[in-house]
């Protein structure tokens, strides 16, 4: 019952997102592949976060459709949207736990509100959960008592919770060391490969992208719309873009460098 | 050995000392039920098995409940020295198996504590809190001294901010309550004054009762539940985005800029409005003398001149800082206090209001104690 069958696979066209009148993205189309690992990429501020905002319901974009296989998320009943919701899993940024509940209870909240579990059930699954993400301690503590890398995981095993068939995640090793950050992707690609659950996340970690994206989509910040579109890899090696070229290698292009003054090519 | 198990997705069967164990349907998570499977980890403790193998031929999708049945088996299986042989699983079963320990983490089991060590730590704890609170009293006078030669970590606009939002903006609540308070004083007041022909007098009633009492306790009880939770919700929840690590690790004490200003405002505008909650109080009790008892204004005016002295009206404003400054106090206590989650900033909020309140009406009662003996 709670996750409604729907079609892992995300079409998304034409999507123009803003906060009031100021415009962050617009014209934005890419299509996720049923069970890959797709990337939102960009520069800090690029609107990486509002895109995803709009694809998992939080935000109506001011034009342009997400599509779940055949079915148009935005121009659906509120009621249907809720129904879909169901089969995404969302991780925030830093994992938004709740505060006042300890991490297994904030895995058990979706459980106990959206299926009929018995009591022992839900505690079987919540601690297979946390065993999954690899939460070996700490299972009863507040999440003010845990560690930044903890409480990320805490909060991919809620985003786990109901079995999603897509999974969002939202800066997933932001704020973790290499290790705990490699560690954590190829977490991510286990359980890509273990669910056949599709992932879209946003980052700027490149390590991270490269590592584990197959595919994405490049958002330019001052162009404010989608830019380039493959996988990560791909990008680095083949794009002409050299905003894009340059996110992807690290390297600052001559043409975005502001000139000194004096110089020939500095005007405006 | 009766007929081997079976249970919903699943059959088990037995042959040559080996179980095999064979998953058919999809096994989605919302039906779950450990009990369902207990079977099958009885079958595997009661026998004495070489090992068990799977059949996922025919499974459909994969669920975390069926996660949770092979982690159970797994576990069962290395206890009783079976053999667990996963080849028969779908790679990506295998590939989660291999995310989960075998051997699960050991819960330490909570120390029960007794009643009496309950109540121990509630009064040590408490101690500990007065003493706090007791010093950030004292921190607060010294640094006020400081503030005032103008050496104290403060921004004069915090300090703006704090009196506008504590003066002006708590000018409206504070008028409704009183002229309500004062209107109410003079209608019951003159039904029993009536009674002995002396209705004349309920502008002393009124006078005195909200000059000395009822003003600075209406006031101080309003901005109790106004500001004081306020400061401790903001106060609490800085707290809990480390707002005030970021200020003490540049040097700034807490003490100063977020405590210092919210005491200094609440202390110079609790008797301000105070004067302005008395004078609403009588305008209150006199719009209900007027327009409903048929006294004239004059004779209002008259016996209210009488009756309100200026000793009447210090005593009302001397109290009204003393609750300013307790009410302050206690709610930025309560803050700096208080846990870092959602709920620790509610009951931080909660906890001020109770506090300023209770502490008030104590206050008040130290007052008229004092003032009885001194013959005030």
């Amino acid at each position: 019952m709670a996750s409604a069958a729907i079609q892992p696979k995300i079409r998304v066209r034409d999507l123009s997102v803003s906060y009031s009148t100021e415009v962050i993205q617009q014209g934005v189309s890419f299509d996720v592949r049923e069970g890959s690992i797709f990337a939102v990429m960009g520069a800090s501020g690029s609107g990486k976060s509002t895109i995803l905002r709009a694809m998992t319901g939080l935000l109506r974009p001011s034009a342009g459709s997400v599509c779940f296989g055949d079915l148009d998320y935005w121009s659906s009943s509120d009621a249907r949207r809720e129904q879909i919701g169901r089969s995404f899993g969302v991780l925030f940024q830093g994992g938004a736990l709740w505060s006042s509940m300890t991490a297994a209870e904030n895995v058990a909240l979706p459980l106990q509100m959206f299926t009929k579990l018995a009591a022992p059930a839900i505690t079987a699954l919540v601690q297979l959960k946390l065993s999954l993400v690899g939460l070996q301690t700490g299972r009863d503590g507040l999440p003010s008592t845990l560690s930044g890398g903890m409480r990320q995981r805490v909060g991919l095993a809620r985003a786990l919770a109901l079995d999603p068939q897509i999974l969002f995640l939202d800066e997933p090793s932001a704020g973790l060391d290499p290790t705990s950050s490699k560690r954590f992707d190829d977490l991510i690609r286990d359980l890509r490969d273990g669910f056949g659950a599709t992932i879209v996340m946003v980052s700027h970690e490149l390590p991270s992208l490269l590592d584990i994206c197959d595919d994405g989509v490049f958002l330019d910040a001052d162009r404010k719309t989608a830019t380039a579109h493959g996988a990560p890899a791909a990008l680095r090696d083949h794009s002409a873009d050299p905003v894009v070229h340059a996110f992807m290698t690290r390297a600052i292009p001559s043409a975005l460098i502001v000139a000194p003054t004096g110089d020939p090519n500095g005007g405006a | 050995m009766g007929e081997p198990p079976s249970g919903r997705g699943w059959v088990a069967q037995v042959r040559d000392g080996e179980v095999l164990l064979v998953l058919s349907q999809n096994w989605t998570e919302t039906e779950f039920d450990p009990a369902e499977l207990a079977p099958m980890l009885t079958l595997l403790e009661q026998g004495h098995w070489k090992s068990i193998r799977f059949d996922s031929s025919r499974m459909g999708r994969l669920g975390s409940s069926l996660l949770a049945f092979l982690d159970s088996i797994r576990s069962t299986a290395l206890r009783q020295h079976i053999g667990f042989d996963e080849a028969g699983l779908p790679d990506s079963t295998r590939h989660m198996m291999r995310l989960l320990p075998t051997s699960s983490p050991a819960a330490a089991p909570p120390q029960p504590v007794s009643l009496l060590e309950r109540i121990g730590l509630r009064v040590i704890a408490s101690g500990g809190e007065w003493f706090a609170a007791t010093r950030l009293l004292g921190q607060i006078l010294l640094r006020s001294g400081a503030a005032l030669r103008g050496q104290a970590n403060l921004r004069k606009v915090d300090v703006l901010a704090c009196l506008s939002e504590a003066g002006a903006g708590a000018l409206p609540v504070v008028a409704l309550v009183n002229f309500l308070v004062g209107g109410i004083i003079a209608f019951v007041g003159s039904v029993e004054l009536r009674r002995f022909g002396a209705d004349i007098y309920i502008a002393n009633l009124v006078g005195v009762a909200e000059v000395r009492e009822l003003a600075p306790i209406m006031t101080a009880i309003v901005m109790s539940g106004r500001t004081g939770s306020a400061y401790a919700a903001q106060i609490a929840t800085m707290q809990g985005t480390d707002e005030l690590d970021a200020l003490r690790v540049i040097g700034i004490s807490p003490d100063d800029y977020l405590v210092l200003p919210r005491v200094a405002a609440l202390s110079i505008m609790m008797p301000l409005l105070n004067l302005y909650a008395a004078a609403i109080g009588i305008f209150g009790g006199f719009c209900v003398a007027i327009l409903m008892l048929n006294l004239s204004p004059a004779v209002f005016v008259a016996h209210l001149e009488d009756a309100v002295t200026i000793p009447e009206v210090l005593f009302g404003v001397v109290k009204s800082l003393a609750f300013g400054a307790w009410v302050a106090i206690s709610s930025c206590r309560i803050g700096l206090r208080a846990g870092r989650s959602a709920s620790d900033v509610g009951r931080a909020a909660t906890t001020a209001s109770v506090t300023g309140i209770v502490g008030v009406i104590l206050i008040d009662a130290v007052f008229a104690v004092c003032a009885n003996a001194l013959g005030l």
